[in-house]
Protein backbone atom coordinates (compact mmCIF):
# COMPACT_ATOMS: atom_id res chain seq x y z
CA UNK A 1 0.00 0.00 0.00
CA UNK A 2 2.72 2.55 0.69
CA UNK A 3 3.04 3.33 -3.37
CA UNK A 4 -0.41 4.41 -3.13
CA UNK A 5 -0.38 8.27 -3.67
CA UNK A 6 -1.20 9.78 -0.31
CA UNK A 7 -4.13 12.16 -1.83
CA UNK A 8 -5.41 9.65 -3.95
CA UNK A 9 -7.88 8.02 -1.43
CA UNK A 10 -9.35 11.73 -0.63
CA UNK A 11 -9.74 11.55 -4.78
CA UNK A 12 -12.36 8.98 -4.34
CA UNK A 13 -14.07 9.24 -1.43
CA UNK A 14 -14.40 13.31 -2.01
CA UNK A 15 -17.70 13.40 -4.03
CA UNK A 16 -19.43 11.23 -1.79
CA UNK A 17 -18.97 12.46 1.58
CA UNK A 18 -19.08 16.00 0.48
CA UNK A 19 -22.63 15.18 -1.01
CA UNK A 20 -23.65 13.06 2.22
CA UNK A 21 -22.29 15.88 4.21
CA UNK A 22 -24.10 18.54 2.36
CA UNK A 23 -27.66 16.42 1.97
CA UNK A 24 -27.87 14.29 5.27
CA UNK A 25 -25.11 15.27 8.02
CA UNK A 26 -25.48 19.26 7.52
CA UNK A 27 -29.63 19.30 7.07
CA UNK A 28 -29.74 17.43 10.63
CA UNK A 29 -28.27 20.83 12.70
CA UNK A 30 -30.64 23.32 10.01
CA UNK A 31 -33.26 20.94 11.05
CA UNK A 32 -32.24 21.47 14.91
CA UNK A 33 -31.86 25.34 14.34
CA UNK A 34 -35.50 26.03 12.47
CA UNK A 35 -36.93 23.75 15.00
CA UNK A 36 -36.37 26.29 16.97
CA UNK A 37 -38.02 29.02 14.83
CA UNK A 38 -41.23 30.62 13.33
CA UNK A 39 -39.46 29.82 10.13
CA UNK A 40 -42.34 29.80 7.19
CA UNK A 41 -42.83 30.90 3.68
CA UNK A 42 -42.42 34.65 4.81
CA UNK A 43 -39.32 34.05 6.18
CA UNK A 44 -37.87 32.47 3.86
CA UNK A 45 -38.13 35.49 1.91
CA UNK A 46 -37.10 38.11 4.05
CA UNK A 47 -35.14 36.15 6.83
CA UNK A 48 -34.91 39.31 9.34
CA UNK A 49 -38.65 38.23 10.17
CA UNK A 50 -37.27 34.97 11.50
CA UNK A 51 -37.68 34.92 15.15
CA UNK A 52 -36.53 32.72 17.76
CA UNK A 53 -39.24 31.38 19.79
CA UNK A 54 -37.25 28.46 22.02
CA UNK A 55 -39.23 25.23 22.47
CA UNK A 56 -42.98 26.95 21.60
CA UNK A 57 -43.06 24.42 18.53
CA UNK A 58 -42.38 21.06 20.45
CA UNK A 59 -44.78 22.76 23.19
CA UNK A 60 -47.26 23.15 20.68
CA UNK A 61 -46.75 20.10 18.30
CA UNK A 62 -47.30 17.77 21.76
CA UNK A 63 -50.57 19.86 22.32
CA UNK A 64 -51.83 19.56 18.66
CA UNK A 65 -54.87 17.23 18.49
CA UNK A 66 -53.96 16.06 14.84
CA UNK A 67 -50.45 15.19 15.88
CA UNK A 68 -51.60 13.72 18.41
CA UNK A 69 -53.64 11.43 16.32
CA UNK A 70 -51.22 10.91 13.77
CA UNK A 71 -48.93 9.22 16.27
CA UNK A 72 -51.85 7.42 17.43
CA UNK A 73 -52.24 5.89 13.86
CA UNK A 74 -48.76 5.21 13.62
CA UNK A 75 -48.51 3.33 16.32
CA UNK A 76 -51.51 1.48 15.50
CA UNK A 77 -49.58 0.85 12.14
CA UNK A 78 -46.43 -0.24 14.07
CA UNK A 79 -48.21 -2.70 15.97
CA UNK A 80 -50.48 -4.13 13.77
CA UNK A 81 -48.20 -4.04 10.57
CA UNK A 82 -45.06 -4.91 11.82
CA UNK A 83 -45.80 -8.79 13.48
CA UNK A 84 -48.20 -9.39 10.19
CA UNK A 85 -44.95 -8.69 8.22
CA UNK A 86 -42.90 -10.87 9.93
CA UNK A 87 -44.80 -13.78 10.05
CA UNK A 88 -46.49 -14.08 6.58
CA UNK A 89 -43.10 -12.87 5.07
CA UNK A 90 -41.21 -16.01 7.50
CA UNK A 91 -43.89 -17.88 6.75
CA UNK A 92 -43.75 -17.68 2.79
CA UNK A 93 -40.17 -18.13 3.15
CA UNK A 94 -40.65 -21.50 5.08
CA UNK A 95 -43.20 -23.06 2.43
CA UNK A 96 -40.70 -21.80 -0.23
CA UNK A 97 -38.10 -23.73 0.96
CA UNK A 98 -39.38 -26.38 1.20
CA UNK A 99 -39.02 -27.35 -2.39
CA UNK A 100 -35.83 -26.41 -4.78
CA UNK A 101 -37.46 -27.27 -8.24
CA UNK A 102 -38.46 -24.55 -11.09
CA UNK A 103 -41.75 -23.83 -9.02
CA UNK A 104 -40.55 -23.11 -6.05
CA UNK A 105 -37.98 -20.34 -7.77
CA UNK A 106 -40.68 -18.62 -9.73
CA UNK A 107 -43.02 -19.01 -6.99
CA UNK A 108 -40.03 -16.38 -4.87
CA UNK A 109 -40.49 -13.98 -7.78
CA UNK A 110 -44.24 -14.03 -7.66
CA UNK A 111 -43.98 -12.78 -4.25
CA UNK A 112 -41.37 -10.29 -4.52
CA UNK A 113 -42.85 -8.74 -7.63
CA UNK A 114 -45.10 -6.40 -5.86
CA UNK A 115 -41.93 -4.57 -3.80
CA UNK A 116 -40.08 -3.79 -7.16
CA UNK A 117 -43.35 -1.94 -8.34
CA UNK A 118 -43.91 2.04 -8.05
CA UNK A 119 -45.58 2.72 -5.13
CA UNK A 120 -47.81 5.53 -6.65
CA UNK A 121 -48.79 3.25 -9.63
CA UNK A 122 -49.58 0.67 -6.97
CA UNK A 123 -51.61 3.53 -4.66
CA UNK A 124 -53.39 4.44 -7.98
CA UNK A 125 -53.99 0.23 -8.51
CA UNK A 126 -55.18 -0.64 -4.93
CA UNK A 127 -57.82 2.99 -5.00
CA UNK A 128 -59.43 1.27 -7.85
CA UNK A 129 -59.88 -2.31 -5.80
CA UNK A 130 -60.84 -0.47 -2.90
CA UNK A 131 -64.10 1.09 -4.90
CA UNK A 132 -67.08 1.00 -3.02
CA UNK A 133 -68.87 0.95 -6.01
CA UNK A 134 -70.22 -2.35 -6.59
CA UNK A 135 -69.62 -2.25 -10.23
CA UNK A 136 -66.08 -0.72 -9.94
CA UNK A 137 -64.48 -2.09 -7.18
CA UNK A 138 -63.10 -5.34 -7.62
CA UNK A 139 -62.77 -6.58 -3.87
CA UNK A 140 -66.65 -5.81 -3.28
CA UNK A 141 -67.56 -7.67 -6.99
CA UNK A 142 -65.85 -10.79 -4.72
CA UNK A 143 -67.04 -10.12 -1.35
CA UNK A 144 -70.16 -10.12 -3.88
CA UNK A 145 -70.13 -13.16 -5.09
CA UNK A 146 -70.06 -14.78 -1.64
CA UNK A 147 -73.15 -12.90 -0.56
CA UNK A 148 -70.71 -10.53 1.97
CA UNK A 149 -72.54 -6.70 2.18
CA UNK A 150 -69.89 -4.28 0.74
CA UNK A 151 -67.06 -2.57 2.56
CA UNK A 152 -66.55 0.94 2.57
CA UNK A 153 -62.41 0.54 2.43
CA UNK A 154 -61.11 3.66 2.40
CA UNK A 155 -64.21 5.61 3.32
CA UNK A 156 -64.93 4.05 6.60
CA UNK A 157 -62.52 5.63 9.33
CA UNK A 158 -62.19 2.36 11.33
CA UNK A 159 -61.57 0.17 7.98
CA UNK A 160 -59.34 2.66 6.20
CA UNK A 161 -56.38 2.39 8.50
CA UNK A 162 -56.58 -1.66 7.95
CA UNK A 163 -57.43 -1.04 4.28
CA UNK A 164 -53.76 0.61 3.77
CA UNK A 165 -51.90 -2.13 5.87
CA UNK A 166 -53.30 -4.88 3.95
CA UNK A 167 -51.58 -3.21 0.73
CA UNK A 168 -48.43 -2.14 2.33
CA UNK A 169 -48.30 -6.27 3.62
CA UNK A 170 -48.82 -7.12 -0.01
CA UNK A 171 -45.98 -4.45 -1.03
CA UNK A 172 -43.60 -5.44 1.96
CA UNK A 173 -43.74 -9.20 2.67
CA UNK A 174 -41.61 -10.14 -0.67
CA UNK A 175 -37.85 -8.79 0.15
CA UNK A 176 -38.45 -9.64 3.92
CA UNK A 177 -39.19 -13.32 2.49
CA UNK A 178 -36.03 -13.11 0.66
CA UNK A 179 -33.92 -12.36 3.77
CA UNK A 180 -35.35 -15.14 5.37
CA UNK A 181 -35.12 -17.54 3.08
CA UNK A 182 -31.17 -16.57 2.37
CA UNK A 183 -30.70 -17.24 6.25
CA UNK A 184 -32.62 -20.24 6.02
CA UNK A 185 -30.64 -21.68 3.79
CA UNK A 186 -28.04 -20.76 5.61
CA UNK A 187 -28.98 -23.80 8.69
CA UNK A 188 -27.22 -26.89 8.03
CA UNK A 189 -29.44 -29.87 7.14
CA UNK A 190 -28.12 -32.01 9.31
CA UNK A 191 -30.06 -30.57 12.41
CA UNK A 192 -33.75 -31.49 10.60
CA UNK A 193 -31.85 -34.77 9.83
CA UNK A 194 -31.24 -35.29 13.42
CA UNK A 195 -34.18 -34.21 14.52
CA UNK A 196 -36.21 -36.29 11.85
CA UNK A 197 -34.35 -39.62 13.30
CA UNK A 198 -35.31 -38.29 17.00
CA UNK A 199 -38.66 -38.48 15.77
CA UNK A 200 -39.39 -34.69 16.48
CA UNK A 201 -42.66 -33.15 14.37
CA UNK A 202 -42.44 -31.19 12.18
CA UNK A 203 -44.15 -28.01 14.48
CA UNK A 204 -40.99 -28.58 16.93
CA UNK A 205 -38.89 -29.02 14.26
CA UNK A 206 -39.65 -25.26 13.47
CA UNK A 207 -40.15 -24.07 17.27
CA UNK A 208 -36.82 -25.45 18.24
CA UNK A 209 -34.46 -25.42 15.27
CA UNK A 210 -35.74 -22.73 12.91
CA UNK A 211 -36.75 -20.13 14.58
CA UNK A 212 -34.04 -20.15 17.41
CA UNK A 213 -31.68 -20.27 14.19
CA UNK A 214 -33.35 -17.40 12.31
CA UNK A 215 -32.75 -14.96 15.41
CA UNK A 216 -30.79 -12.33 13.82
CA UNK A 217 -32.90 -12.16 10.64
CA UNK A 218 -36.29 -11.84 12.70
CA UNK A 219 -34.18 -8.93 14.82
CA UNK A 220 -33.45 -7.23 11.89
CA UNK A 221 -36.69 -7.60 9.93
CA UNK A 222 -37.98 -6.22 13.03
CA UNK A 223 -36.20 -3.66 13.28
CA UNK A 224 -36.44 -2.35 9.69
CA UNK A 225 -39.58 -2.89 9.51
CA UNK A 226 -40.39 -0.68 12.86
CA UNK A 227 -38.62 1.83 11.24
CA UNK A 228 -40.39 1.96 7.62
CA UNK A 229 -43.83 1.84 9.49
CA UNK A 230 -43.00 4.52 11.51
CA UNK A 231 -42.02 6.90 7.90
CA UNK A 232 -45.22 5.33 6.78
CA UNK A 233 -45.63 8.16 3.75
CA UNK A 234 -46.93 7.50 -0.06
CA UNK A 235 -49.72 5.31 0.62
CA UNK A 236 -51.73 7.60 2.78
CA UNK A 237 -50.57 10.36 0.38
CA UNK A 238 -51.87 8.90 -2.38
CA UNK A 239 -55.07 6.62 -1.33
CA UNK A 240 -56.88 8.77 1.30
CA UNK A 241 -55.01 12.00 2.08
CA UNK A 242 -54.76 11.30 5.73
CA UNK A 243 -58.59 10.95 5.36
CA UNK A 244 -61.27 10.05 6.18
CA UNK A 245 -61.57 12.39 9.41
CA UNK A 246 -57.39 11.91 9.71
CA UNK A 247 -57.84 8.18 10.39
CA UNK A 248 -55.01 7.77 8.29
CA UNK A 249 -52.71 10.59 8.54
CA UNK A 250 -49.52 9.04 9.73
CA UNK A 251 -46.56 11.45 11.56
CA UNK A 252 -44.67 11.93 8.11
CA UNK A 253 -47.78 12.44 6.62
CA UNK A 254 -48.53 15.11 9.14
CA UNK A 255 -45.21 16.55 8.61
CA UNK A 256 -44.91 16.51 4.98
CA UNK A 257 -47.94 18.90 4.94
CA UNK A 258 -46.64 21.42 7.46
CA UNK A 259 -43.67 21.55 6.01
CA UNK A 260 -44.72 21.74 2.37
CA UNK A 261 -48.47 22.29 2.02
CA UNK A 262 -49.01 24.97 5.09
CA UNK A 263 -45.28 25.95 4.76
CA UNK A 264 -44.75 26.21 8.50
CA UNK A 265 -41.09 24.81 8.25
CA UNK A 266 -39.65 25.58 12.10
CA UNK A 267 -43.27 23.46 13.19
CA UNK A 268 -42.49 20.50 10.96
CA UNK A 269 -39.13 20.63 12.25
CA UNK A 270 -39.73 19.98 15.83
CA UNK A 271 -42.06 16.87 14.62
CA UNK A 272 -39.22 15.66 12.64
CA UNK A 273 -36.70 15.65 15.06
CA UNK A 274 -39.42 14.33 17.70
CA UNK A 275 -39.69 11.35 15.45
CA UNK A 276 -35.95 10.96 14.63
CA UNK A 277 -35.67 10.63 18.68
CA UNK A 278 -38.27 8.24 18.96
CA UNK A 279 -36.78 6.05 15.58
CA UNK A 280 -33.19 6.14 17.56
CA UNK A 281 -34.87 5.04 20.99
CA UNK A 282 -36.45 1.96 19.56
CA UNK A 283 -33.47 1.14 17.66
CA UNK A 284 -31.12 0.75 20.79
CA UNK A 285 -33.65 -0.30 22.45
CA UNK A 286 -34.40 -3.74 20.63
CA UNK A 287 -30.20 -3.59 20.12
CA UNK A 288 -30.01 -4.23 23.53
CA UNK A 289 -32.63 -6.85 24.07
CA UNK A 290 -30.98 -8.32 20.90
CA UNK A 291 -27.20 -8.30 22.68
CA UNK A 292 -29.13 -9.18 26.01
CA UNK A 293 -30.59 -12.50 24.68
CA UNK A 294 -26.79 -13.66 22.89
CA UNK A 295 -25.28 -13.03 26.61
CA UNK A 296 -28.01 -15.35 28.24
CA UNK A 297 -27.19 -18.29 25.36
CA UNK A 298 -23.43 -17.91 26.16
CA UNK B 1 -38.61 -45.43 4.30
CA UNK B 2 -41.32 -45.50 1.46
CA UNK B 3 -44.05 -44.07 3.08
CA UNK B 4 -41.79 -41.53 4.74
CA UNK B 5 -40.43 -40.66 0.80
CA UNK B 6 -45.19 -40.54 0.07
CA UNK B 7 -45.69 -37.95 3.18
CA UNK B 8 -42.56 -35.60 1.98
CA UNK B 9 -44.38 -36.03 -1.38
CA UNK B 10 -47.92 -35.30 -0.27
CA UNK B 11 -46.26 -32.41 1.90
CA UNK B 12 -44.90 -30.77 -0.94
CA UNK B 13 -48.16 -31.10 -2.71
CA UNK B 14 -50.08 -29.43 -0.02
CA UNK B 15 -47.55 -26.39 0.50
CA UNK B 16 -47.37 -26.30 -3.56
CA UNK B 17 -51.28 -25.67 -3.24
CA UNK B 18 -51.45 -23.10 -0.52
CA UNK B 19 -48.08 -20.76 -2.34
CA UNK B 20 -50.29 -21.26 -5.37
CA UNK B 21 -53.38 -19.72 -3.98
CA UNK B 22 -51.31 -16.91 -2.24
CA UNK B 23 -49.28 -16.45 -5.77
CA UNK B 24 -52.85 -15.96 -7.45
CA UNK B 25 -53.76 -13.42 -4.81
CA UNK B 26 -50.05 -11.30 -4.96
CA UNK B 27 -50.57 -11.15 -8.79
CA UNK B 28 -53.87 -10.54 -8.64
CA UNK B 29 -53.73 -6.47 -8.61
CA UNK B 30 -51.16 -6.68 -11.68
CA UNK B 31 -53.72 -8.79 -13.76
CA UNK B 32 -56.72 -6.89 -12.95
CA UNK B 33 -54.49 -3.29 -13.85
CA UNK B 34 -53.26 -4.81 -17.30
CA UNK B 35 -57.35 -5.50 -17.91
CA UNK B 36 -58.57 -2.88 -16.94
CA UNK B 37 -56.25 -0.67 -18.94
CA UNK B 38 -57.15 -1.84 -22.08
CA UNK B 39 -60.66 -1.74 -21.72
CA UNK B 40 -63.00 1.40 -21.84
CA UNK B 41 -63.96 3.50 -18.87
CA UNK B 42 -67.49 2.83 -19.88
CA UNK B 43 -67.04 -0.74 -19.16
CA UNK B 44 -65.52 -0.83 -16.01
CA UNK B 45 -68.40 1.47 -14.45
CA UNK B 46 -70.77 -0.17 -16.29
CA UNK B 47 -72.57 -3.90 -14.07
CA UNK B 48 -71.86 -5.76 -16.98
CA UNK B 49 -67.76 -5.62 -17.38
CA UNK B 50 -66.09 -8.94 -16.88
CA UNK B 51 -62.60 -10.40 -16.02
CA UNK B 52 -61.38 -9.53 -19.82
CA UNK B 53 -62.31 -6.47 -21.88
CA UNK B 54 -65.38 -6.94 -24.34
CA UNK B 55 -63.42 -4.88 -27.09
CA UNK B 56 -59.66 -4.02 -26.49
CA UNK B 57 -58.70 -0.37 -26.67
CA UNK B 58 -55.37 0.96 -26.80
CA UNK B 59 -57.06 4.52 -26.53
CA UNK B 60 -56.37 4.58 -22.91
CA UNK B 61 -52.32 4.61 -23.89
CA UNK B 62 -52.79 7.11 -26.44
CA UNK B 63 -54.39 9.43 -24.50
CA UNK B 64 -51.53 9.12 -21.31
CA UNK B 65 -49.62 11.05 -24.06
CA UNK B 66 -52.29 13.33 -25.79
CA UNK B 67 -54.70 14.15 -22.80
CA UNK B 68 -51.51 14.00 -20.35
CA UNK B 69 -48.17 15.29 -20.30
CA UNK B 70 -46.28 11.60 -20.51
CA UNK B 71 -43.95 11.94 -23.23
CA UNK B 72 -42.48 15.07 -20.84
CA UNK B 73 -42.90 12.90 -17.87
CA UNK B 74 -41.07 10.09 -19.20
CA UNK B 75 -38.00 11.88 -20.73
CA UNK B 76 -37.87 13.36 -17.61
CA UNK B 77 -37.68 9.97 -15.83
CA UNK B 78 -34.75 8.81 -17.86
CA UNK B 79 -33.10 12.06 -17.31
CA UNK B 80 -33.26 10.98 -13.54
CA UNK B 81 -32.41 7.44 -14.03
CA UNK B 82 -29.81 8.30 -16.13
CA UNK B 83 -27.95 10.86 -13.65
CA UNK B 84 -28.54 8.11 -10.42
CA UNK B 85 -25.86 5.86 -12.73
CA UNK B 86 -23.46 8.95 -12.41
CA UNK B 87 -24.62 8.48 -8.82
CA UNK B 88 -24.14 5.25 -8.45
CA UNK B 89 -20.31 5.66 -9.99
CA UNK B 90 -19.62 8.05 -7.45
CA UNK B 91 -20.62 5.04 -4.58
CA UNK B 92 -18.29 2.98 -6.27
CA UNK B 93 -15.46 5.56 -6.72
CA UNK B 94 -16.21 5.79 -2.37
CA UNK B 95 -16.49 2.07 -1.83
CA UNK B 96 -13.28 1.83 -3.83
CA UNK B 97 -11.83 4.34 -1.53
CA UNK B 98 -12.20 2.58 1.75
CA UNK B 99 -11.60 -0.83 0.49
CA UNK B 100 -8.05 -0.80 -0.96
CA UNK B 101 -6.49 2.67 0.89
CA UNK B 102 -5.14 3.11 4.20
CA UNK B 103 -5.62 6.81 5.44
CA UNK B 104 -6.10 9.02 8.29
CA UNK B 105 -9.49 9.08 9.32
CA UNK B 106 -10.65 6.55 7.58
CA UNK B 107 -12.69 4.40 10.06
CA UNK B 108 -14.63 8.25 11.43
CA UNK B 109 -15.97 8.73 8.05
CA UNK B 110 -17.25 5.08 6.90
CA UNK B 111 -18.71 5.14 10.55
CA UNK B 112 -20.25 8.65 9.45
CA UNK B 113 -21.18 7.54 6.06
CA UNK B 114 -22.78 4.24 8.05
CA UNK B 115 -24.54 6.41 10.08
CA UNK B 116 -26.34 8.73 7.82
CA UNK B 117 -28.46 5.52 6.90
CA UNK B 118 -29.80 6.32 10.38
CA UNK B 119 -31.07 9.40 9.36
CA UNK B 120 -35.08 9.61 8.61
CA UNK B 121 -36.16 11.06 5.16
CA UNK B 122 -38.41 13.15 6.93
CA UNK B 123 -35.55 15.11 9.12
CA UNK B 124 -33.88 16.08 5.98
CA UNK B 125 -36.62 17.45 3.59
CA UNK B 126 -37.39 20.41 4.74
CA UNK B 127 -33.77 21.27 5.57
CA UNK B 128 -32.71 19.58 2.07
CA UNK B 129 -35.68 21.87 0.32
CA UNK B 130 -34.58 25.46 2.06
CA UNK B 131 -30.71 24.74 0.88
CA UNK B 132 -31.90 23.91 -2.33
CA UNK B 133 -33.64 26.86 -2.20
CA UNK B 134 -30.72 28.61 -1.27
CA UNK B 135 -28.98 27.54 -3.99
CA UNK B 136 -31.60 28.12 -6.18
CA UNK B 137 -31.82 24.94 -7.18
CA UNK B 138 -35.90 24.20 -6.70
CA UNK B 139 -37.72 23.76 -9.64
CA UNK B 140 -34.60 22.12 -11.68
CA UNK B 141 -33.86 18.54 -12.55
CA UNK B 142 -30.43 19.35 -10.65
CA UNK B 143 -32.41 19.88 -7.86
CA UNK B 144 -34.50 16.62 -7.79
CA UNK B 145 -31.59 14.53 -8.62
CA UNK B 146 -28.61 15.90 -6.19
CA UNK B 147 -30.08 15.02 -2.99
CA UNK B 148 -30.30 11.09 -3.19
CA UNK B 149 -27.58 11.07 -5.85
CA UNK B 150 -25.24 8.91 -3.55
CA UNK B 151 -26.30 6.71 -0.56
CA UNK B 152 -24.25 5.06 2.74
CA UNK B 153 -25.91 1.49 1.63
CA UNK B 154 -24.43 1.64 -1.87
CA UNK B 155 -21.19 2.66 -0.63
CA UNK B 156 -20.93 0.02 2.07
CA UNK B 157 -21.91 -2.61 -0.81
CA UNK B 158 -18.95 -1.58 -2.85
CA UNK B 159 -16.34 -1.46 0.15
CA UNK B 160 -17.37 -4.98 0.92
CA UNK B 161 -16.89 -6.53 -2.59
CA UNK B 162 -14.00 -4.48 -3.83
CA UNK B 163 -12.08 -5.52 -0.43
CA UNK B 164 -12.16 -9.07 -1.85
CA UNK B 165 -9.59 -7.87 -4.81
CA UNK B 166 -6.21 -8.90 -4.12
CA UNK B 167 -3.93 -6.11 -3.67
CA UNK B 168 -1.15 -7.67 -5.43
CA UNK B 169 -2.86 -6.60 -8.64
CA UNK B 170 -2.79 -3.06 -7.58
CA UNK B 171 0.37 -3.22 -6.95
CA UNK B 172 2.14 -4.57 -10.21
CA UNK B 173 -0.19 -2.37 -11.74
CA UNK B 174 1.52 0.41 -10.08
CA UNK B 175 4.38 -0.74 -10.83
CA UNK B 176 4.13 -0.63 -14.33
CA UNK B 177 2.87 2.98 -14.08
CA UNK B 178 -0.50 3.09 -13.78
CA UNK B 179 -2.38 6.15 -12.37
CA UNK B 180 -5.36 5.39 -9.57
CA UNK B 181 -7.66 6.77 -11.57
CA UNK B 182 -6.51 4.15 -14.71
CA UNK B 183 -6.36 1.43 -11.31
CA UNK B 184 -10.01 2.20 -10.76
CA UNK B 185 -11.35 2.29 -14.33
CA UNK B 186 -9.52 -0.42 -16.62
CA UNK B 187 -8.76 -2.63 -13.41
CA UNK B 188 -11.13 -2.61 -10.54
CA UNK B 189 -14.36 -1.78 -12.34
CA UNK B 190 -14.58 -4.76 -14.60
CA UNK B 191 -13.64 -6.56 -11.73
CA UNK B 192 -16.66 -5.60 -10.05
CA UNK B 193 -19.28 -7.08 -12.45
CA UNK B 194 -21.44 -8.90 -9.61
CA UNK B 195 -21.76 -5.95 -7.60
CA UNK B 196 -22.30 -3.46 -10.20
CA UNK B 197 -25.18 -5.82 -11.44
CA UNK B 198 -26.63 -5.80 -8.66
CA UNK B 199 -26.36 -1.88 -7.71
CA UNK B 200 -27.43 -1.30 -11.86
CA UNK B 201 -30.65 -2.41 -11.49
CA UNK B 202 -31.58 -1.13 -8.33
CA UNK B 203 -30.48 2.04 -8.97
CA UNK B 204 -32.66 1.59 -12.41
CA UNK B 205 -35.83 0.72 -10.19
CA UNK B 206 -35.12 3.32 -7.73
CA UNK B 207 -34.73 6.53 -10.44
CA UNK B 208 -37.82 5.33 -12.15
CA UNK B 209 -39.67 4.95 -8.94
CA UNK B 210 -38.38 8.60 -7.48
CA UNK B 211 -41.25 10.27 -5.88
CA UNK B 212 -40.57 12.41 -2.93
CA UNK B 213 -37.90 14.87 -4.46
CA UNK B 214 -40.00 14.60 -8.54
CA UNK B 215 -43.20 16.30 -5.76
CA UNK B 216 -41.25 18.57 -3.64
CA UNK B 217 -38.71 20.74 -5.87
CA UNK B 218 -40.97 20.29 -9.26
CA UNK B 219 -43.48 22.77 -9.35
CA UNK B 220 -43.48 22.70 -13.18
CA UNK B 221 -45.17 20.19 -14.79
CA UNK B 222 -42.30 20.14 -16.99
CA UNK B 223 -39.92 18.53 -14.82
CA UNK B 224 -42.26 15.93 -13.16
CA UNK B 225 -41.25 12.50 -13.06
CA UNK B 226 -44.16 9.38 -14.03
CA UNK B 227 -45.02 9.08 -10.54
CA UNK B 228 -45.51 13.02 -9.92
CA UNK B 229 -47.66 12.60 -13.14
CA UNK B 230 -49.93 9.66 -12.44
CA UNK B 231 -50.78 11.40 -8.67
CA UNK B 232 -51.55 14.25 -10.93
CA UNK B 233 -53.44 12.33 -13.41
CA UNK B 234 -55.47 10.59 -10.32
CA UNK B 235 -56.71 14.09 -9.51
CA UNK B 236 -57.38 15.14 -12.55
CA UNK B 237 -59.41 12.25 -13.97
CA UNK B 238 -60.58 10.46 -10.94
CA UNK B 239 -63.44 8.99 -12.25
CA UNK B 240 -61.65 7.79 -15.68
CA UNK B 241 -60.27 4.15 -13.93
CA UNK B 242 -59.15 2.42 -17.61
CA UNK B 243 -56.96 5.88 -17.95
CA UNK B 244 -55.65 5.46 -14.34
CA UNK B 245 -54.89 1.94 -14.99
CA UNK B 246 -53.41 2.44 -18.22
CA UNK B 247 -50.73 5.12 -16.73
CA UNK B 248 -49.95 2.56 -13.74
CA UNK B 249 -49.83 -0.13 -16.66
CA UNK B 250 -46.96 2.02 -18.12
CA UNK B 251 -45.29 2.66 -15.01
CA UNK B 252 -45.23 -0.85 -13.07
CA UNK B 253 -44.66 -3.28 -16.94
CA UNK B 254 -41.24 -2.29 -17.99
CA UNK B 255 -39.93 -2.90 -14.32
CA UNK B 256 -41.54 -6.64 -13.66
CA UNK B 257 -39.55 -6.82 -17.18
CA UNK B 258 -36.90 -5.72 -16.29
CA UNK B 259 -36.75 -7.91 -12.93
CA UNK B 260 -37.80 -11.02 -14.56
CA UNK B 261 -35.12 -10.33 -17.23
CA UNK B 262 -32.53 -10.03 -14.44
CA UNK B 263 -34.02 -11.28 -11.39
CA UNK B 264 -30.87 -13.54 -10.96
CA UNK B 265 -28.17 -10.51 -10.41
CA UNK B 266 -30.83 -9.31 -7.98
CA UNK B 267 -31.41 -12.69 -5.83
CA UNK B 268 -27.76 -12.76 -6.25
CA UNK B 269 -27.46 -9.57 -4.31
CA UNK B 270 -28.94 -10.31 -0.73
CA UNK B 271 -25.92 -12.83 -0.63
CA UNK B 272 -23.59 -10.04 -1.51
CA UNK B 273 -24.82 -8.13 1.08
CA UNK B 274 -23.57 -10.99 4.06
CA UNK B 275 -27.37 -10.98 5.34
CA UNK B 276 -27.64 -14.72 6.22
Amino acid sequence: MKSANKKAPYFFISPAIILLLVFSILPIFIALFISFTDLSLAGLADWSRVNFIGIDNYKNILADPIFIKAAGNTIYYVVIGVPLVVIISLGLAILINVGDGRFFSFMRLVFYSPSITNIVAVSVVWTFLYNPNIAIGLFNQILDLVGIAPVSWLLDPAVAKLSLIILALWRGTGINMLIFLAALQGIPPEYYEAAELDGASKWNQLRYITVPMLKFSIFFVSVTTIIGWLQFFEEPFVMTEGGPLNSTTSISLFLYRNGFQLNEFGYAAAGSLILFVVIIIITLFQLRGQLKNNENEM
Amino acid sequence: MNSYKKAQKRNKVIVGVILIIGGIIAVTPFIWMMLSSFKTNAEIVSMESGLLPKEWTFQNFIDLFEKMNFGVYLKNTLIITAFSFGGMFLNAMAGYGFAKYRFKGRNSLFIMILATMMIPGQVTMIPVYLILNNLGLTNTLAGIVLPGLVGAYGIFLFRQFMSTISDELLEAARLDGASEFYIFTRIIIPLSKPILAVQGILTFIAGWNSFMWPLIIANDEKYYTLSVGLQLLQGQYGNNYALQMAGATFMVVPIIIIFLTFQKYILQGFNVSGLK
